[in-house]
């Protein structure tokens, strides 16, 4: 198959991807849209993690961080002013009357992790293996602590509520779209090969010329970029946002994803995410009628114990499958 | 500020400091010897703290068996997670270990969530334990003097067994170079399996206390306090038991200092505190105060 036909190919598969999306919003209720939209936003999270821990081997915790400073951010800027000096009587002018739409202020949540990420990394990303582990969760449990006290920012532990339900499935769908695009774009370009050579072997990887401490950066930003965006969709879909859901809990249920799926393919977390969040979801309702509530992590953590043991490269590996490589390879952004 | 303030301070810290320091050397032994972060350290202070519960109230039992028993179940969950989780992977990366241990650290709460629910239950200990003692005209109790004393033995035992026992001589050898140890025939999997034992006992026992000084538990209990306590082992060198023990009491006792000297606006800092620390600690003095190694951490 040549060139042209694949990317018409693509093409046509997004478009049908976007036909399904139309489908189901004129035929599904609202309970199925909802677990539509949450699996959506699982994807996006796995992927963008996928770039950081995958592709660069950074072991980060810190995914529900960034999604946190992006979903307040892009809450804060949504937020009607009447609204604002209702919650934060307390904030400065400037925010309190500010009233975006949602497209730029998911940017700017995005935006917001994506500098949180630089100021955290640049000291945090020296570190190694386990160690930076530790040290991003270290991160997410200050946030979380920020969070909850800074009450003229945050309204603390109560969160914000009765946020406008912005995100549908359009929004889910448009934004899974370009995360994978980055990502896949991303993997076979010359950025990706040096992040994935930085993985493998750092110190060979410096010694070919390749700036090693950039491509770490670059892939914690772009990780963090995602995340803040679908903290912000997480925070409309709900309507909600409070400080309690970005937990140790949800870093560990993207990085099962992730590590599920195959550290470093794109396709594999994909898989995983919509796999392992559409089963959770299932599994709710039994949850609720034997009153076993952590059943789902329990089974979640059994079979990430379970594919540690038996495939401990994941599903897919580091691998894309050959149509999708042969796509993407060589035509870089 | 009285001087009666001033010790209640210090006592608090030193007791604080005596549970990081019981499970801070868990995770010393355990990551001297197979490089492993153990998050489900954590938890088996939760376990502990049960295990006593259900002993005191159930059948009552005086309170040294109670003691022993806590550190039986310990060393026996350290034991089944060594057994089940890590032997299977031993020679995977070291990354592979660590996200092991956060699935049975999510494993176990969650399993005690489901078995004990959430609820917090209030721990019941003996009276003589909570009475107040007398000390400096400080404000503290009986129960206090015992977790610092009974942490303080505990840990001298322990460094004792190390030092003079054919086992601490496997441990060290084992810990200074897995593969050259099996080499002079060392048992290296029972090696690791008794640090795993050792290092959970104390944990549990750290849990009989964290119930005692605190009135209540909960599943999750193990989580913040096993965080802080890992941050212990950073501070005095992960890896060296006896920094371990110095970084359980410095973190717990400038943990404390930190609530009670600053203003009040601050105490809900502690935990961004603490772990703020850890960063810190991790950039400037990665091997910590007593560490030796200085391969892949910086």
């Amino acid at each position: 198959m040549s060139r042209t036909t694949l990317r018409l190919a693509a093409l046509c598969t997004v478009a049908a991807g976007a036909g399904l999306v139309a489908l189901a919003q004129a035929f599904c209720g609202d309970y199925y849209l909802s677990i539509l939209d949450f699996v959506g936003i699982a994807a996006v999270l796995a992927v963008s993690l996928n770039v950081t821990n995958g592709f660069t081997g950074l072991f980060s915790l810190g995914h529900p961080a960034f999604m946190a400073i992006g979903g307040y951010v892009t809450a804060l800027l949504v937020l009607p002013p009447g609204r604002k000096e209702m919650f934060l009587p307390d904030l400065p002018a400037w925010l309190a009357s500010a009233e975006w739409s949602f497209a730029p202020a998911l940017a700017a949540g995005g935006l917001a992790a994506v500098l949180a990420a630089c100021l955290v990394g640049l000291p945090v990303l020296r570190l190694k293996g386990h160690y930076l582990a530790v040290a991003t969760m270290g991160f997410l449990i200050i946030v979380q602590v920020l969070i909850v006290n800074l009450d003229w920012l945050t309204r603390g532990p109560l969160g914000l509520n009765g946020l406008a339900p912005l995100t549908d499935l359009w929004w889910v769908y448009a934004v899974l779209v370009v995360t994978l695009y980055v990502a896949y774009a991303l993997k076979f370009s010359s950025l990706g090969r040096a992040m994935l050579a930085v993985r493998e072997d750092e110190l060979a990887a410096r010694c070919l010329g390749i700036p090693a401490a950039r491509a770490r950066i670059l892939a914690l930003a772009v990780g963090a970029f995602f995340a803040g965006v679908s903290g912000g969709l997480w925070a409309h879909l709900i309507t909600a946002i409070t400080p309690g859901s970005f937990s140790l809990l949800m870093a560990f249920t993207i990085v099962a994803m992730v590590v599920i799926g195959g550290s470093g393919s794109v396709t594999g977390s994909l898989l995983a995410a919509v796999g392992i969040s559409l089963f959770t979801e299932a599994l709710k309702p039994v949850e609720e009628s034997l009153e076993l509530y952590g059943l789902a992590e329990i089974v979640m953590a059994l079979g990430l114990i379970v594919c540690l043991v038996l495939r401990p490269r994941g599903l897919f590996g580091s691998e894309e499958p050959r149509l999708l490589a042969r796509l993407f390879e060589n035509s870089a952004p | 500020m009285s001087g009666g303030y001033l010790t209640d301070l210090l006592v608090g810290g030193l007791t604080l400091g005596s549970m990081y320091a019981l499970v801070a050397i868990g995770f010393s032994m355990i990551y001297g010897i197979i490089r492993l972060i153990n998050f489900a350290h954590g938890d088996i202070v939760m376990i502990g703290a049960f295990v006593t519960l259900g002993l005191v109230q159930a059948l009552d039992l005086p309170l040294p068996l109670v003691a022993l028993a806590t550190l039986a179940a310990g060393g026996g969950m350290g034991l089944i997670i060594e057994r089940a989780a890590f032997r299977p992977m031993r020679g995977a990366p070291q990354v592979t270990g660590f996200i092991a241990s956060l699935a049975v650290s999510i494993m176990l709460q969650n399993l005690g969530v489901l078995i004990l629910t959430a609820q917090p239950r209030n721990f019941v200990c003996p009276d003589w334990l909570s009475a107040p003692a007398r000390l400096l005209g400080a404000n503290i109790r009986v129960i206090d003097l015992a977790i610092v004393a009974s942490a303080l033995g505990l840990a001298s035992g322990l460094m004792l067994v190390i030092k003079k026992t054919r086992l601490g001589m496997a441990m060290r050898a084992t810990a200074e170079n897995l593969d050259t140890a099996r080499l002079m025939g060392i048992d290296v999997n029972r090696t690791i399996m008794a640090a795993f034992v050792m290092g959970s006992a104390l944990a549990g026992v750290a849990g009989f206390m964290w119930g005692g000084k605190f009135g209540q538990i909960d599943p999750l209990l193990g989580y913040v306090p096993g965080l802080k306590s890992f941050v212990a082992a950073v501070i005095g060198g992960v890896g060296s038991v006896p920094g371990a023990i110095l970084g359980g009491y410095l973190l717990g006792m400038s943990e404390v200092l930190f609530v009670g000297l600053l203003p009040p606006v601050y105490a809900p800092y502690r935990d961004a505190f603490v772990f703020g620390t850890l960063i810190l600690i991790l950039l400037v003095l990665p091997n910590g105060l007593f560490g030796t190694s200085t391969e892949e951490r910086a």
